[in-house]
């Protein structure tokens, strides 16, 4: 019911920001908006749950992980217009045969697109049959039509689901590839000390990841899933370190002077920006190859940190300087040259940069200053315009914003409930989910696909 | 040792295992042999093993298959407990004798001279060790938020460190900390900021830069956990610590 309530308002900010905040015109909205790869008319799709097609002990359990998972992941895409289940008709289909497409059509579900189908489990696996049926097309209807077979397991239910899902985001989504198995990798204290943990985008899957003993900070998984830099410290310094997701251990990494941290990956994977004192003893921006060699500074600020490429182009590194006082971000081509200051007040950090290259996404104390309460919320900026956004605004401290594969998405730190825990959200500010609740848990970052 | 050889020698372990298992199975109603006599056991523990002259320590011990046990010649139960105050340094001898032959076990406790009580503190003060002259010598630097400038005491403090650390030639590591109200990856440039501020004093009066070492930990290890100034200005600091 809170929950409910605060994405209201939420929604209600976002879509009335040009009053409220005042700071911004309806077409610097919409334009946003556009950028977000959310401008888009939503279909309107229905999906009852999927029918159990035999009676095996499995099958009803396993039915239900699926059709849970189905309709978060074709919720929270963000894209569609889920018709509510009150008005689904009495007769749900399992299967072609039993559609009956007009009544899905017609109001009151006046649906553009129906998903069904079936699962059942047989002899230790699990079988799932499912479609995509357009129900104002009776001519030819069928989009879609897929059929998964794996061990009868709730992970494998969940991942077929996520598949599915994918497939369907994928053909009504401007074919911009869904995010259902994408992962999201962050911070926990829940061993007692800072660890990198993983888990799939719905919160779901929770494993450890580092086993360092010591601390471990600012996960970054590369392009390809392959490798996860992260920083953490040994017996004297921050180092970068590179885990192995497929040897499942850390692999070498050349060590440097002084101290290293926070690292970030160019998108195509053969270039890695981080931060060290290796130069001049306070921390400046550096770039190397992917395999530690070949490390050059870019920056000569007085505490630089938080380097992100731009993923479009690779061309461009936004980063966090405290150069004049207090933390801004500044964005630079990626040989150092044409630095440009983006944020003028406040303390400024953690940019994350867009999968489209359009739009930083960053976590501002806006108004700052002596004796001032100012929370610290994730803003967005079109970089071109420079044109603002606040995308939370429930108080607390919000931090580390990062972009899900599709861009429709963020992942962030608040401790909105008292200490910090990883949140998501839709870029429009609704959908709000908390997705960690053992241990203190931040920094997330999304995987690239 | 050729391969005809170690076959045949194999070829005959077969053969005698397979007559050893069928004559066991003939001989099924032969009278048992008569037994073996069971081995004799002893142990012997004391508890506690070290005691002060005057006081008391209990000796345990256990024996199985014995018909004549002995503690130090004095014939005593199978098994038992004993109490002795020995005024010196004494082992304990334990003899088991049964069918089977003879056991032995012993124990040690060790007398130390009962403590005399300790004389009036000498007037001089014991001497000071290094790691405690540092700590009383170099102490903490303290910052303003999300500054990392060094207040004009803290510089004066420096100063005098300064000398000491020249004068004792110590390896000195500066570790810059943050309070927890920043970003975890903005407070470990800003703790680089601090932990390089005291490094400059300190290389201004004279210490030299190899013998100085800094870190940055951010807001990753307060020593006060707190949510209100007076633990966040504790925090927001620098710590020294003398490399050995």
């Amino acid at each position: 019911m809170a929950k409910a309530k605060t994405i209201a308002v939420t929604k209600l900010c976002f879509m009335t920001l040009t009053v409220l905040c005042g700071f911004l015109s309806a077409a610097a909205q919409d334009r946003i908006k556009i950028e977000l790869n959310m401008g888009q008319e939503r279909p309107r799709l229905a999906a009852p749950e999927f029918k159990a097609a035999n009676g095996d002990p499995q099958t009803a359990p396993l039915n239900t992980v699926f059709n849970e998972t189905l309709w978060n992941d074709l919720d929270n895409a963000g894209i569609f217009d889920m018709v509510a289940k009150s008005f689904y008709p009495s007769q749900q289909p399992g299967q072609p045969a039993e559609l009956q497409a007009k009544a899905w059509g017609d109001p009151p579900p006046n649906a553009g697109v129906l998903t069904f189908g079936n699962v059942g489990v047989n002899s230790g696996k699990i079988d799932v049959q499912g479609w995509l049926y357009d129900v104002k097309n009776p001519g030819t209807p069928q989009i879609l039509g897929k059929q998964y077979k794996e061990d009868a397991t709730p992970d494998m239910a969940r991942v077929i689901a996520h598949r599915f899902a994918d497939e369907i985001i994928a053909r009504l989504g401007s074919g911009i590839a869904g995010i259902a198995e994408s992962q999201i990798y962050f911070v926990s204290t829940r061993t007692g000390n800072k660890e990198i943990w993983g888990m799939d985008y719905g919160g779901a899957n929770q494993k450890q990841v580092t086993k360092l003993g010591s601390i471990a900070l600012s996960p970054r998984i590369s392009p390809d899933g392959s490798r996860l830099a992260f920083s953490g410290l040994t017996r004297d310094s921050w180092q970068i370190m590179m885990y192995s997701m497929d040897l499942e251990r850390t692999v070498a990494f050349p060590r440097t002077a002084g101290d290293n941290f926070s690292p970030a990956w160019a998108s195509d994977g053969t270039k890695i920006a981080f931060s060290s004192t290796m130069h001049s003893g306070l921390s400046e921006i550096f770039i190397a190859d992917a395999n530690g060699a070949g490390a050059r500074r870019l920056s000569t600020g007085k505490g630089d940190v938080s380097p992100v490429f731009n993923p479009k182009t690779n061309g461009q590194i936004a980063w966090v300087s405290g150069r004049t006082g207090l933390p801004q971000i500044y964005v630079m081509d990626a040989d150092g040259s044409n630095v440009q200051r983006m944020t003028d007040q406040g303390y400024a950090v953690s940019p994350a940069w867009s999968p489209n290259g359009l739009l930083l996404a960053f976590a501002w104390v806006r108004n700052y200053g002596p004796g001032v309460l100012g929370g610290s919320d994730i803003y967005l900026m079109d970089i071109a315009s420079r044109q603002i956004i606040q995308l939370t605004h429930d108080g607390g401290r919000n931090d580390f914003p990062s972009w899900s594969p599709d861009g429709r998405h963020f992942v962030f730190q608040s401790n909105r409930t008292g200490n910090e825990q990883i949140w998501s959200v839709l870029a429009d500010g609704t959908h709000l989910q908390q997705l960690t609740r053992q241990g203190r848990n931040s920094q997330p970052n999304w995987s690239f696909k | 040792m050729n391969k005809s050889t170690s076959k045949r020698i194999v070829v005959l372990g077969v053969l005698a295992f397979l007559m050893v298992v069928s004559g066991c199975k003939k001989k099924e109603t032969a009278p048992p042999p008569p037994p073996p006599p069971k081995p004799v056991t002893a142990t012997l523990s004391a508890n506690p093993t070290s005691i002060e002259a005057g006081q008391s320590a209990t000796l345990t011990w256990s024996t199985e298959n014995a018909t004549d046990v002995a503690l130090d010649g004095n014939k005593v139960d199978p098994s038992g407990s004993q109490t002795v105050s020995p005024t010196q340094t004494t082992t304990y001898h334990l003899t088991a004798k049964g069918a089977a032959g003879t056991q032995e076990a012993t124990a040690q406790v060790s007398v130390a001279p009962k403590a005399t009580p300790t004389p009036t503190p000498a007037p001089t003060p014991p001497p000071v060790s290094d790691d405690q002259l540092f700590a009383q010598m170099v102490k903490d630097v303290f910052f303003d938020y999300d500054k990392a400038d060094l207040r004009p005491d803290a510089q004066q403090a420096l100063a005098q460190a300064a000398q000491l650390i020249k004068q004792k030639g110590w390896r000195v590591q500066i570790e810059g900390n943050c309070d927890e109200r920043g970003s975890t990856e903005y407070n470990l440039a800003l703790g680089e900021r601090r932990a390089d501020a005291a490094k400059q004093v300190l290389q201004q009066n004279g210490v030299g830069a190899d013998a100085l070492k800094t870190i940055s930990y951010g807001k990753e290890k307060p020593q006060c956990t707190d949510s209100n100034e007076d633990c966040w200005q504790k925090n927001r600091r620098d710590h020294f610590s003398l490399l050995h």
